[in-house]
């Protein structure tokens, strides 16, 4: 009851402010209402016991990449409020894109069998289980070691690198995408400054 | 059995079920009681550390401070204040984006008051005890900067968005040299929670996290300078900055609507220092040699309740007193220091605290392999229970390499058991 009750406050808060981003011209609100959408999601992983996942996508996505995009914002906005004007033929593209996107995730939520599912997950919602304890089993899958098993049983087990590497794939990526956006505005503002010399 | 806080709120809603009201409303309930607490411990500091800041920079700057207000020391000063800011008229600003002008307020509120909710203030006193509970509190206090910005943006102000400017990219560059100095600690005690890592921490103040070695000595310090930046406290106040931008990007606010945020400031200098006592200056135990044997004895083994909450009570008052001595060197260094440029609070982040910080996290991480290879153990002390990771990796001899290095992330998983077979 309660579980339920908190999961539909946040899945309409999640899906008003994803609204919210799409129906709004002015960025800041847009960035204020994807905020209130992910936050909600936030809750939806707490609700699911998923409390690692959902203290990251608190971190990673709400304090910091919206953050940054508001900041963004605030740099390059040449007037007081910036707004976004859209012409009606990429309105008609972007609905066309999101109907298809919405009809894939659609289909595949109907598509499954969901009484087949064997058990839903008991929502921790009494205060001495609230902990979810997920970070340690995710730290150990990290390292390649089920959080299941005993540790010394497997020990000579087939894959031992577990999600280690393709962690550290994707943060080398990051990494080279952060070293190209330090050149590229590294070479922006050399030419800026010349153009200012020129100017003098 | 501890009655720990969550058991206590387990207790107020077994209770009020037996009142014959229902499972969700008893949880409701209980659910108002445990945030009622809390928002007194958001109100609580703020009031007094309000009033110490006045007083104490009355005194730097040769003046009494409040005297009149409640008697003698002016003790009331921070209930008159409030008084005179809810009589204020909730002023907009015609240029202001209304709707995010009136919610920037409330988002730093949310998120100072949220951050409360992680922080144990003694032994099992903690709202919502949670393993990954610094990590969230990290998570929620960062948010705090999305309310300052959004005031800065939408107040239609040039200060305002200069303040709220200003304000994004010192908490963006400062919370990376804080969360590794938050690491540090982390590794050491091997858990992110924080009820264990401050029950790892008695014994004498040897044991405190602080003296484990030279890197958590150093970043306990690291940690302070970017703490009292994020807190967008003097030397770091570039968001505010009223010899150069009026008042940042509270520059519009009045009222009611200002005072939220100033509650917010003093809320999250208090969080941020209370941090700082658990992950280093040993939580709520006094340090003193032979007396948090004596206490941890009332706590964990007395057949009352009565002596374990007892105890539980002289923790607290020693976990604020540590954190308030801490709000207080806060309160110091602003009236003491001048206020730093833009270039040079960048400067100072980017090109002395990370690679310091950086430094002290290889440190912290090669340390205990270090002090293993060399036979040597942590410093520490027998009254303490704390099970420093190079003690356990002595035992390396014993098995083979292979199983050895098998053998460390079972540590936290043994650390944890025992302290739930203690809870129990």
């Amino acid at each position: 009851m309660t579980e339920q009750t908190l999961f539909f406050i946040f899945a309409i808060l999640a899906g008003g402010g994803a609204l919210g981003v799409v129906i709004l011209q002015d960025i800041v609100r847009m960035a204020f209402s994807l905020i209130i959408s992910l936050g909600s999601t936030a809750g939806l992983f707490f609700l699911l016991g998923a409390d690692f996942v959902a203290a990251t996508q608190l971190l990673v996505y709400v304090g910091g990449t919206l953050v940054l995009l508001i900041f963004g914002v605030m740099l390059t906005a040449s007037g007081p409020f910036r707004r976004i004007k859209m012409s009606s033929g990429e309105t008609l593209l972007g609905a066309a894109v999101g109907l298809l996107f919405f009809s894939v995730i659609a289909f595949t939520v109907i598509g499954v069998n969901w009484q087949a599912v064997p058990s839903h997950r008991q929502v921790a919602t009494t205060p001495s289980d609230q902990s979810g304890n997920t970070s340690r089993a995710i730290g150990m899958r990290l390292v390649g070691i089920p959080a299941d098993a005993e540790i010394g049983l497997h020990s000579d087990s087939g894959s031992r690198t577990g999600y280690l590497l393709p962690f550290e794939i994707v943060s080398v990526h990051l990494l080279v995408v952060l070293v190209g956006a330090a050149y590229l505005a590294r070479a922006k503002r050399h030419e800026s400054t010349d153009a200012a010399q020129e100017d003098a | 059995m501890i009655p720990t806080l969550a058991d206590t709120a387990t207790t107020i809603q077994s209770t009020l079920e037996g009142w014959e009201l229902s499972e969700g409303w008893a949880m409701f309930l209980a659910a108002v009681i445990h945030v009622s607490l809390v928002a007194g411990f958001f109100g609580l500091p703020a009031g007094i550390f309000i009033w110490a800041e006045r007083k104490v920079s009355g005194r730097i700057q040769d003046r009494l401070g409040p005297t009149r207000v409640g008697g003698k020391f002016g003790w009331l000063q921070a209930i008159a204040d409030g008084g005179k800011l809810i009589q204020k008229e909730d002023l907009v600003p015609a240029a202001a984006d209304g709707p995010l002008f009136r919610v920037a307020p409330y988002v730093v509120v949310v998120s100072s008051l949220a951050a409360l909710m992680f922080l144990p203030f003694s032994d099992g006193w903690i709202a919502v005890s949670l393993d990954i509970g610094l990590y969230l509190m990290l998570a929620v206090m960062s948010l705090e900067v999305i309310g300052v910005i959004l005031a800065g943006y939408s107040s239609g102000s040039k200060w305002a968005l200069f303040g709220g400017m200003r304000e994004a990219a010192q908490m963006v560059s400062y919370e990376i040299p804080m969360s590794i100095c938050v690491v540090i600690p982390v590794i050491t005690a091997g858990s992110l929670n924080l009820n264990e890592i401050g029950a790892m921490q008695s014994g004498w103040a040897a044991n405190w996290i602080l003296f484990n070695d030279p890197f958590t000595f150093f970043a306990f310090f690291i940690y302070f300078v970017c703490a009292t930046a994020s807190c967008k406290r003097a030397p770091f106040d570039l968001a505010e900055a009223e010899s150069e931008l009026v008042a940042g990007f509270l520059t519009e606010y009045s009222g009611f609507r200002w005072s939220f945020f100033f509650l917010a400031e003093y809320a999250s200098m208090f969080a941020v220092c209370g941090i700082a006592v658990l992950l280093f200056l040993g939580g709520w135990h006094t340090g003193i040699p032979g007396l948090d044997p004596l206490i941890n004895g009332l706590r964990y083994t007395s057949e009352s309740w009565v002596f374990s909450w007892l105890a539980n009570l002289l923790g607290f008052t020693v976990f604020f007193g540590k954190a308030s001595l801490l709000v207080c060197v806060q309160i110091w260094v602003r009236w003491t220091l001048p206020r730093l440029r833009i270039d040079q609070v960048m400067m100072t982040c980017l090109k002395y605290l990370v690679p310091i910080s950086c430094v002290l996290f290889l440190g912290a991480v090669v340390w205990p392999l270090a002090l293993s290879f060399t036979g040597h153990t942590t410093w520490g002390s027998p009254t303490g229970n704390r099970a420093a990771p190079a003690m356990q990796l002595q035992s390396r001899d014993a098995v083979p390499p292979s199983t050895s290095a098998l053998r460390l992330p079972r540590l936290p998983l043994a650390a944890s058991d025992s302290n739930e077979d203690a809870g129990r």
